[in-house]
């Protein structure tokens, strides 16, 4: 599931500092190097190598990556640096921020992680930003989308797998009424996405697919241009096939002209721990070549390089 | 994560009670920590003292006076109620899973204790309970029983950010459900979407604040007020409002209030007085002390209804150890007279006592 390799006989959280800290001095920086420690450390270690690299150098390990690294692999090495709640809090203020309807990086980070990782991006948010979360996605996301998302990024679901099945049946239902008459942003239909537990809402779209003969997603497929729509359906596929659904936004960040950098970053950083595996399988599946390969075949440099450490090349 | 102490056998200070009751209720000897023998002595008679109070379930009475007393004794001291509860496992049981951490209520011996200490009213279950417990039993008692929402907005307001978060845990374990859900799904009327908001809210709880946001945001109050009367919808269900109060911190809020003041030359709370849930949650978030002030005093006025009166204990048991002191000053303030002679005016018999011991001196 995880793609990322750790080596099994990992050096003393000294060494690694001091090893970081060779790769900076001097002229220029040693990239090598630092893909090499810090593509192969998993979350744990990498908060005790941030550790005691502030205790032993005085400074913070990230603060010498921005100062000697730029560009897309600076940013990769941050993200992927960071403690998974920092980074998910740091990917939402600036989804938060630069807040446009196509965005949909909240809408991955509330329905993709679990509850109490949620929370944690919250507390996480407060202790870098100082605003809530929900401040900063109220202030900036208008319209429909605010009343979308800021119950979506607040939700504490709960975690269990007790389901209420005439409840299911009668969730199904009112989706499927409001949705034959096109009242997307229905406050119904807010509340039962914004607030039922994960397992009840996976028996209400498994109802809605028995009862009405195709899934959910099929009857919200209108207008390619709206975002509205759109963004129902991303939070949908995030509950029921979060893999599928990342490797979706992977594909298209390689696809075509060029290269969407960020979203391929916060694929791979975000999920190198989780189901990277997944989804590279999910990536050759759907397009008949390795995702590393996709991946070598679109970037280049160091930032080519610590993506596929971070897709399990050694 | 506190582990559920082992009850190994200490130094013999506590005995098998020997209740009649055919409940499986054996309070187990508690584990001292490093506390010099005297002390820990004195801690096993308290205990000894209170699970004796409390396990005279099966019809052999209570000893309501320890009771009492224990509730002096412990005044501000939340890790001996902890104890008291590990030391207790009959009763409370380590909840697992999402609300690991607290030991909540069965059911069951609820419902057993709520009648052998009917005298003290619900303040003993209540305040042997842990917070977070006493917040989803009191949120879920009034979505599920069609009482007005003021404890909904009391409990989502006044707590600070980790006591929501634990009451919402809390909910989790009790219910199978989160709060959010239940409230969604069963608040039908204008309110819904504010109670919603305050529920889920995790405020930032520093002391920044912005002084050109409040001032914005408190233009945005003022002209959502001078507009309302036009239209239809009601303040509570206009979209600004809704966010300004459900996500901002609470300081920055009261920065918003004060800068409102100026501006309109009275307090939010008037403008709002259309508006009880609205006007409740401002007053929550602006001032809980003189909120609570006021809840207590309703409960001694003649017409007070059941819920008024239940309002009394609620408010002293939760708030016993919170800001307690600054409700005394802010009743002070009101009525010029003091709490705890209000309190031993209007109330009477071993009620009383177990008040005025909560509220303390």
């Amino acid at each position: 599931m995880a793609t990322l390799k750790v080596p099994a006989a990992v050096p003393a959280v000294a060494d690694d500092c001091e090893q970081l800290r060779k790769a900076f001095e001097g002229w220029g920086t040693n990239e090598e190097l630092i893909i090499s420690i810090l593509g192969h450390r998993d979350a744990a270690q990498r908060r005790a190598i941030r550790r005691a690299y502030a205790e032993t150098y005085g400074q913070e390990l990230l603060r010498s990556i921005t100062d000697e690294i730029s560009g897309d692999f600076e940013r990769a090495v941050i993200l992927w640096t960071l403690d998974p709640a920092e980074r998910d809090a740091v990917l939402a203020n600036e989804a938060a921020r630069k807040w446009q309807p196509g965005n949909r990086v909240l809408v991955e980070i509330a329905c993709a992680r679990s509850s109490a990782q949620l929370f944690a991006v919250r507390q996480a948010y407060h202790d870098r930003f100082k605003h809530s979360l929900e401040e900063d996605v109220a202030a900036h996301a208008t319209g429909d989308f605010r009343k979308l998302l800021v119950p979506l990024v607040t939700a504490y679901r709960y975690e269990g797998q007790e389901v209420n099945t005439r409840l299911a049946h009668s969730e199904a239902k009112i989706l499927h009424e409001k949705i034959h008459h096109k009242k997307y942003s229905d406050d119904e239909i807010i509340r039962i996405l914004t607030t039922r537990s994960k397992a009840q809402l996976l028996a209400t779209f498994n109802y809605y697919n028995d009862e009405y003969g195709h899934r959910i997603n099929k009857d919200l497929k209108g207008d390619p241009k709206d975002e509205f729509l759109q963004t129902l359906r991303a939070v949908i596929r995030c509950f029921t096939c979060p893999e599928r659904y990342l490797e979706k936004v992977a594909r298209q960040a390689i696809a075509g002209l060029g290269t969407d950098e960020n979203a391929l970053t916060r694929v791979i950083t975000t999920r190198a721990e989780v189901d990277l595996k997944l989804i590279a399988e999910a990536y050759q599946k759907r397009n008949s070549v390795p995702l590393e390969r996709a991946v070598a075949g679109d970037t280049s440099g160091d930032y080519e390089r610590l993506l596929l450490a971070l897709l399990g090349q050694e | 994560m506190q582990q559920f102490l082992a009850q190994a056998s200490s130094n013999g200070a506590a005995s098998p009670r020997a209740s009649a009751s055919p409940v499986h209720l054996r309070p187990q000897p508690k584990r001292e920590k490093e506390a010099p023998p005297a002390a820990a002595a004195a801690m096993a008679d308290e205990h000894q003292e209170l699970t004796r109070a409390f396990s005279g379930m099966g019809g052999l009475g209570v000893d309501e006076t320890a009771l009492v007393s224990a509730l002096g004794r412990w005044r501000r001291q939340p890790e001996k109620r902890t104890q008291f509860r590990r030391s207790f496992p009959g009763f409370f049981s380590l909840s697992a899973g999402a609300a690991a951490g607290i030991e909540r209520c069965e059911d069951e011996f609820v419902r057993h204790l709520e009648a052998e200490f009917s005298r003290l009213k619900d303040a003993a279950v209540l305040w042997a309970m842990h917070p977070w417990e006493r917040d989803a039993r009191w949120a879920h008692h009034v979505l599920h029983r069609a009482h007005p929402p003021p404890v909904l907005v009391e409990v989502a307001c006044t707590r600070a950010a980790d006591d929501l978060l634990g009451a919402r845990r809390a909910y989790h374990a009790l219910y199978h459900r989160s709060i959010e859900e239940d409230v969604a799904y069963l608040v039908k009327d204008a309110n819904a979407n504010l109670l919603l908001g305050l529920v889920t809210a995790y405020r930032y709880e520093g002391q920044h604040v912005s002084e050109e946001l409040a001032k914005e945001e408190a233009k945005a109050l003022a002209a959502a007020v001078k507009s309302a009367p036009a239209t239809t919808k009601l303040l509570v269900q206009n979209e600004q409002v809704v966010r300004v109060l459900a996500t901002r911190s609470k300081p920055q809020l009261r920065a918003t209030f004060k800068i409102y003041k100026e501006l309109q030359g009275k307090p939010l709370e008037e403008d709002l007085a259309g508006e009880p849930c609205l006007q409740e949650a401002v007053k929550c978030l602006d001032a809980p002390a003189n909120y609570f002030a006021e809840v207590i005093s309703a409960a001694f006025k003649d017409d007070a209804d059941k819920q008024a009166k239940a309002a009394l204990t609620r408010v002293v048991v939760s708030r016993a150890e919170a800001d307690m002191d600054e409700i005394k000053d802010a009743c002070a303030k009101q009525h010029g007279s003091k709490l705890v002679d209000a309190v031993a005016k209007n109330t009477h018999g071993l009620y009383r006592d177990a008040l005025l011991a909560m509220i303390g001196k």
